[in-house]
């Protein structure tokens, strides 16, 4: 499989995802998998909302679920999404991991053990340091590391956080993010 | 691991298979879940609305509550049959494959800072009671009442390995199969229809399901978003 996003934000991240998504085509081949920090019992239907706005499709992620190219999954509110070894998905009632559950820290974790090089972890606006250690972790396993400009986010601290542990490769504003990942598309289209 | 000097999976996969101590202890360490009083309460209010009423045909209503962990769901079900007039004629297995947790349970003491979400939760379910009257506070303690603590049996069970031991009403595991490969929940979700009586009830979690399972065609949806099924096979 070719390279594998994982995206984590919280506050502003509706937004911030709708942009950086939109322009994004629906045959674009790589999986992304998003963790947006949301309420324990979610009545609005942030799948929904997003498959609106975006070509690509978006579901809510299931567990043991065989990751799919052009595909959007999105973590469900009040469990963790874990990528396993073998690229499906699966889901822990676990406690919480920086306050929130889904944790941004828990996907970039178990993606970065399970893709290694092949993952691309992006950090958009948020209010809390949740992913900045994922962060870490994807870099250490050979993957890319994004972060949004924090001064173009909505709440800069998510990725500010990040940037701070020194493992950030690229700091680009979203539609700096979406031309890099437009990018990997045409060089792939040939 | 670092406390018994083990460095690598190989080891600890002797370790485990050789030493039942140790065995022991590393379930106490690996299964602990996190659990809430009346957890999701659209699930409790949908298990008011659709299920109770109809267990209320039975003389007696035997219900398992299959990974129980620290006791919080078994309570809440202890109140909902209380409200609706069944806790009297009702026997409430609770099992967990975690002794420590098991013994938590039957002590059935909480932290007084949850109790507000516990509230909220238990009103959101259609709980129409006081919630503060099903417990005792003590400094920043609470303890249940004793009187929801009788007709539950606490017992150790490995939803893996061990096999049926009762004919149920209703069983509940919620967010303990999301832990098991495919094989593993087919094997206890067959484990779970053996035990269920014909038209007994079965809940899942919330995002779990009977995808994995042969005996997917044996059960009907009593209420699809809840994941509260029915068998209707055999």
């Amino acid at each position: 499989m070719e390279k594998i996003i994982v995206i984590g934000c919280s506050k502003g991240g509706f937004t911030a995802l709708t942009q950086l998504l939109q322009p994004i085509p629906k045959d674009f081949p790589n999986p992304i998998l998003v963790v947006q920090h949301r309420q324990k019992y979610d009545k609005t239907s942030l799948e929904e909302l997003l498959q609106h706005r975006l070509q690509l499709k978006v579901k809510q992620a299931d567990e043991k679920e065989k990751l799919e190219g052009s595909v959007i999954y999105i973590a469900p509110p009040d469990y963790h999404l874990l990528l396993e070894g073998d690229y499906t998905l699966s889901l822990s009632s676990d406690q919480l991991v920086n306050y929130s559950r889904p944790s941004i820290d828990v996907l970039f974790e178990t993606a970065a053990e399970a893709a290694k090089e092949k993952l691309i972890g992006i950090i958009l606006t948020g209010a809390n340091g949740d992913g900045a250690f994922g962060i870490k972790i994807i870099r250490m396993n050979g993957g890319t590391t994004i972060a949004q400009d924090p001064s173009s986010a909505e709440c800069g601290i998510m990725p500010e956080m990040a940037i701070k542990t020194g493992n950030v490769q690229k700091i680009l504003t979203i539609p700096g993010i979406t031309s890099f990942l437009l990018s990997m598309y045409d060089k792939n289209k040939g | 691991m670092n406390e018994h000097k083990i460095y690598d999976i190989e080891e600890l996969k002797a370790q485990l298979l050789s030493d039942e101590e140790f065995f022991e202890q590393f379930i106490q360490n690996a299964s602990v879940t996190v659990t809430e009083m009346f957890r999701d309460p659209m699930f409790y209010k949908a298990l008011r609305e659709k299920v109770l009423p109809r267990l209320g045909t039975y003389p007696i209503i035997k219900i398992w509550l299959a990974g129980c962990a620290t006791g919080e769901e078994v309570y809440s079900i202890a109140i909902l049959l209380k409200e609706h007039g069944l806790f009297d004629r009702s026997i409430i297995y609770a099992t967990d494959i975690n002794q420590n947790s098991l013994r938590i349970a039957k002590e059935g003491i909480y932290h007084i800072d949850k109790m507000k979400d516990y509230t909220y939760n238990y009103i959101r379910s259609g709980g129409e009671g006081s919630f503060s009257s099903y417990y005792k506070a003590n400094f920043d303690s609470v303890i249940m009442d004793k009187s929801l603590r009788k007709n539950i049996v606490f017992s150790p069970h490995n939803l893996a390995a061990d096999k049926s031991f009762n004919e149920f009403q209703l069983i509940i595991c919620r967010n303990v199969l999301i832990y098991f490969n495919q094989n593993l929940q087919n094997k206890i979700l067959n484990l779970f229809y053996e035990s269920l009586c014909t038209f007994g009830f079965l809940g899942l979690g919330n995002k779990e399901s009977l995808l994995f399972t042969d005996k997917k065609k044996m059960f009907g949806e009593i209420d699809r978003k809840e994941r509260i099924f029915i068998k209707t096979g055999d």
